[in-house]
């Protein structure tokens, strides 16, 4: 049996439905058995730009989108504008073919320097300016067109049904590209009625008129399309696979970690986190009444920390969920936390900067930003996780760092990871721990918030609690918390806050510093979303026979010079690899570890690297035509 | 066992300058809690930054000193994760209503069961006098190079527009008054704001002790002339006392007008009181109906280690 890897593409103007018409096909495919690497892309808009959605589909495990579309669907000119040459040419194209007249001026959409490299490239190939002109394009690669009116496939099913109402209803259309997608891939019709029914659940009416719709499309492409290269006809379902979109990791980690409050100031990709654990915000608990986690928007970032520090020293384990140039808004208080010692967790879902950059796109760049954030020296953990999987037990962890060393956590995700929908393990819960550290649960005797220890680290008292008082302040302090500026109480204090950077390294688990997959002579050192790509480029060059090793980092900061180095030991070649412009780990890595990296391989256009993309890059480096620094540029 | 006045100080020393008004308004506050006979160790008191930043220290009870400006913040958050503790909040008008402006109006509009005590002076001491945001336009203390060249922001009447549900002034040299608006303001279910007037002896010398005592009014009579008056001896009710949008504007725009009074007549006391109003604590226990019972800081989140959240519907409805 062939093995299955196909891309299949949906794009349409933002509302439209393509999202929804994605979960349809995402969700017929993990019914199917196959796993699921999905990315949504839009733009920083509410509707009518450009949007569309990758779904791959593999019988193996994938972590990664690639560069080539097997199919493409589209109901609008743009999307056929902007994705015609991603197509392969053993691939096909559903199109509207109402659009084939189409001029680039008719889409007013087209921003003006896509639109001339457009025009330059069809006035080379001698094409009018149209729909059908890039068609030609794509038919003269291979690419087979399958036109379909969608006007006259409504207008048809409306006479059959005797329903007027479904005649130029546009909002089908989603549904059509959907199904027709479904029935030239000879992929289960009663799976695909299953999905419509589970989306629209509470609305009855509406699922009758998409399976109807859903139903006549399927039918029409089974009678009416041509053979074609690829067929997705179901594989036997492997046990507990889950479908995710990206928030859940983190949010349902929050919820199983005890996190009970929450403060937030909407910003994206981050805010889905928050509005997932308000809309679930009752909890069952074993063997208990039900908890609940309180979920605050606030009125700006400033306000989200200082609430979820206020929560904090309730007891509460509590953290924000916040991206860029909110975190900005942070540092000052991120350092109160600091002095305080205060366990706070922040989830930071990066996208491109600086400032506002490409809001609703992808970016790693705020690594550096976030290891010096803030205002002193003051010790946190700057931690990432590559996937959505591991980001669910990351959250656990992220939680246990920041009460056994009572300091603040920035757990960094990013948009690739958050706009994904995957398949994967499902999650057990079962494997995250909880430890609080020295949290008291009373207090006898005189009570010192910031005593001197051994280990640097105080029994912690919290608001409300029986003898327990303390002063909290952001000066320097006293062992009570009471404001000093006595120099020898300030080198205790900075000596004790600071010394818990050496007890993190010691005492968190080398699996959870870095991870390697594989050591050679050639070695990617990364961390984050670029996982995906990289595991996945990994085995396309094992398929070759090239090993080419891997390192993912996850604590970054403080930075496991250590275990990276003896990770390291077997490597000649370095390759760093992260969507940035400056190859921000590969500093952090040459200022901790004197080592030079040969190469860096970065993408900052704002859309996730594909494991295309990244093989291409380490295949040139093996060859040794690489420039020092690769930089990529895939993906509209 | 009942508390004494003195167990509410602490034995810290206070910096603060002498003749300060901050000293009556920390009194203040330790006669309230003592008379209301608040345990220690279930009230918090939050300040901001500045010299009435320090006043978390003075008290023993719990004490957080924040960030300039960010004291709401931080003390919301603490309530609505223990709602069983009285949360008191202070700082400087500076701190409150100048960089913490945008804090002051949202906390309006949440209503969370607390109490705000600006300590209201005019200037930004700590730093060597500045013009603060309550410093009227023109005025000229005594560090500034120029005058003031910014109209004053009016925090009765902001508190009253931003939505606080108990809005009063007090004056730091009337401790005893102070200390009843203290009381009323704790009692009161809602978010509580109360304008301290409090002269800074080293940098404000316009708004001075004898300023405010109407000194410069007296002349040669011997009628009382402090600019100072009670709300509560005139006919002023600010109590809104049944829900409805007539009586609710009428106490409303009645506040705001009072706010305006400055001059030789300064109001203090109860300025706009609606307890109708819900308080925050009572919009989350319409969505999550044991928040009181069971708040965040009351929850037990694992047993033996491991986590006790049953997540199981949501991961079962995620299935393929």
């Amino acid at each position: 049996m062939s093995s299955t890897d196909f891309t299949w593409l949906i794009g349409g103007p933002q509302g439209s439905g393509v999202e929804s018409g994605a979960n349809i096909f995402s969700k017929v495919c993990a019914q199917m058995g196959y796993q699921i690497f999905g990315k949504r892309e839009f733009y920083s808009n509410i509707k009518g730009e450009h949007s569309y959605f990758t779904v791959r589909v593999s019988d193996e495990n994938i972590h990664s989108n690639v560069n080539d579309v097997n199919l493409m669907v589209s109901f609008d000119a743009e999307t056929i504008f902007r994705h015609y040459d991603e197509i392969s040419s053993d691939g096909g194209i559903i199109y509207d073919s109402e659009l084939e007249n189409t001029t680039t001026d008719k889409v007013r959409t087209l921003d003006a320097p896509f639109k001339d490299r457009l025009h330059k490239l069809l006035e080379s190939k001698n094409k009018p300016f149209t729909i059908a002109g890039v068609l030609e394009l794509a038919a003269e690669k291979g690419t087979t067109l399958y036109p379909v009116s969608f006007k006259s496939l409504l207008e048809h099913l409306s006479e059959k049904v005797d329903n007027p109402r479904l005649r130029g209803l546009v909002r089908m259309y989603n549904v059509i590209g959907v199904s027709l997608s479904l029935g030239l891939l000879k992929m289960s019709s009663t799976s695909l009625v299953d999905a419509i029914d589970d989306i629209f659940s509470k609305k009855p009416q509406i699922a009758e008129i998409n399976k109807q719709t859903a139903n006549y499309s399927y039918d029409f492409a089974s009678d009416n399309f041509e053979n074609f290269n690829y067929n997705l006809t179901g594989i036997s379902k492997q046990p507990d696979i889950i479908l995710v979109q990206g928030h859940y990791g983190t949010s349902l980690g929050k919820m199983v970690s005890g996190c009970r409050f929450q403060s937030y100031y909407p910003i994206t990709p981050a805010s889905d986190e928050s509005v997932f654990l308000e809309s679930n915000g009752i909890l069952e608990i074993e063997n208990d009444r039900p908890g609940s986690t309180i979920v605050v928007q606030t009125e700006d970032e400033i306000s989200a920390i200082g609430m979820m520090i206020g929560a904090s020293l309730t007891g509460t384990r509590s953290s924000t969920s916040t991206s860029g140039p909110g975190f900005a808004l942070m540092t000052e208080a991120l350092g109160w936390a600091g002095i305080n010692e205060v366990p706070i967790v922040i989830t930071l879902y990066q996208r491109s900067g600086p400032s506002t950059g490409l809001p609703t796109r992808h970016g790693q760049d705020d690594l550096l930003f976030t290891v010096f954030a803030g205002c002193g020296d003051f010790p946190k953990i700057v931690y990432a996780s590559g996937d959505i999987e591991e980001s669910f037990y990351d959250t656990g962890n992220c939680f246990n760092y920041a009460d056994k060393f009572q300091i603040p956590v920035i757990h960094m995700m990013d948009k690739l990871l958050s706009s994904s929908v995957v398949t994967c393990k499902k999650f057990n819960p079962k494997k995250i721990s909880i430890d609080r550290g020295k949290l008291l649960d009373k207090v006898e005797g005189e009570y010192k918030r910031f005593a001197f220890t051994d280990d640097g680290i105080s029994p912690r008292s919290k608001l409300g609690m029986d003898n327990g008082i303390f002063w909290n302040t952001g000066d320097e302090s006293d062992e009570m918390g009471h404001i000093s500026e006595d120099p020898q109480i300030r080198i205790k204090m900075m000596d004790k806050r600071m010394s818990r950077l050496d007890l993190i390294l010691d005492s968190v688990p080398i699996t959870q510093q870095a991870i390697s997959f594989g050591v050679h002579d050639y070695t990617i050192i990364s961390w984050g979303s670029t996982k995906g790509p990289i595991i996945d480029a990994q085995s396309m060059l094992k398929k070759e026979g090239i090993d080419i090793g891997f390192i993912q980092i996850k604590l970054l900061h403080p930075f496991p010079t250590e275990h990276v180095q003896s990770l390291l030991k077997g490597a000649k070649v370095l390759i760093d690899i992260e969507a940035n412009h400056s190859g921000q780990l590969g500093k952090i890595f040459k200022q901790n570890i004197s080592r030079d990296i040969d190469y860096h391989i970065l993408k900052y256009t704002g859309r996730g690297m594909t494991s295309t993309e990244i093989y291409d890059s380490l295949k040139k480096i093996i060859q040794n035509k690489a420039a020092k620094r690769e930089v990529l540029s895939h993906g509209a | 066992m009942a508390l004494k006045l003195g167990d509410y100080k602490t034995d810290v020393h206070n910096d603060w300058c002498p003749g300060c008004g901050d000293f009556g308004i920390v009194n203040a506050l330790q006669m309230a809690l003592s008379e209301m006979g608040i345990e220690r160790d279930n009230a918090t008191i939050f300040s901001g930054v500045g010299c009435s930043g320090k006043t978390s220290h003075f008290i023993n009870t719990y004490g957080v000193h924040t960030l300039h400006g960010r004291v709401l913040t931080f003390a919301q958050g603490s309530k609505l994760a223990n709602p069983d503790m009285t949360v008191v909040a202070v700082g400087g008008d500076g701190d409150g209503l100048g960089i913490g402006a945008g804090h002051f109006v949202a906390a309006g509009r949440r209503n969370i069961d607390m109490t705000y005590i600006i300590f209201d002076n005019g200037v930004y001491g700590l730093t060597k006098g500045q013009a603060s945001p309550t410093l009227k336009l023109g005025e000229k203390t005594k560090s500034l190079p120029t005058p003031n060249t910014n109209s004053n922001v009016n925090p009765i009447g902001l508190a009253v527009a931003s939505g606080f549900t108990f809005v009063a002034r007090g004056y730091s040299y009337d401790v005893r008054h102070l200390k009843d608006l203290i009381v009323k303001a704790v009692k009161h279910k809602g978010l509580s704001f109360l304008d301290v007037l409090q002269p800074c002896p080293t940098y404000n010398d316009v708004n001075t002790r004898d300023w405010y005592a109407g000194v410069d009014l007296a002349k040669e009579s011997m009628d009382r002339h402090s600019r100072i008056y009670k709300l509560e001896d005139t006919q002023f009710d600010p109590t809104v006392n049944y829900a409805g949008e007539v009586e609710v504007n009428e106490k409303l725009s009645q506040a705001l007008i009072k706010s305006l009074e400055w001059g030789d007549k300064i109001p203090t006391g109860v300025f706009y009181q609606n307890e109708l109003v819900s308080p925050f604590s009572t919009r989350l226990t319409d969505i999550i109906p044991n928040y009181l019972e069971n708040p965040p800081a009351k929850q037990i989140i694992s047993d033996a280690g491991l986590p006790n959240t049953d997540i199981s519907k949501i991961l079962d409805s995620l299935d393929v």
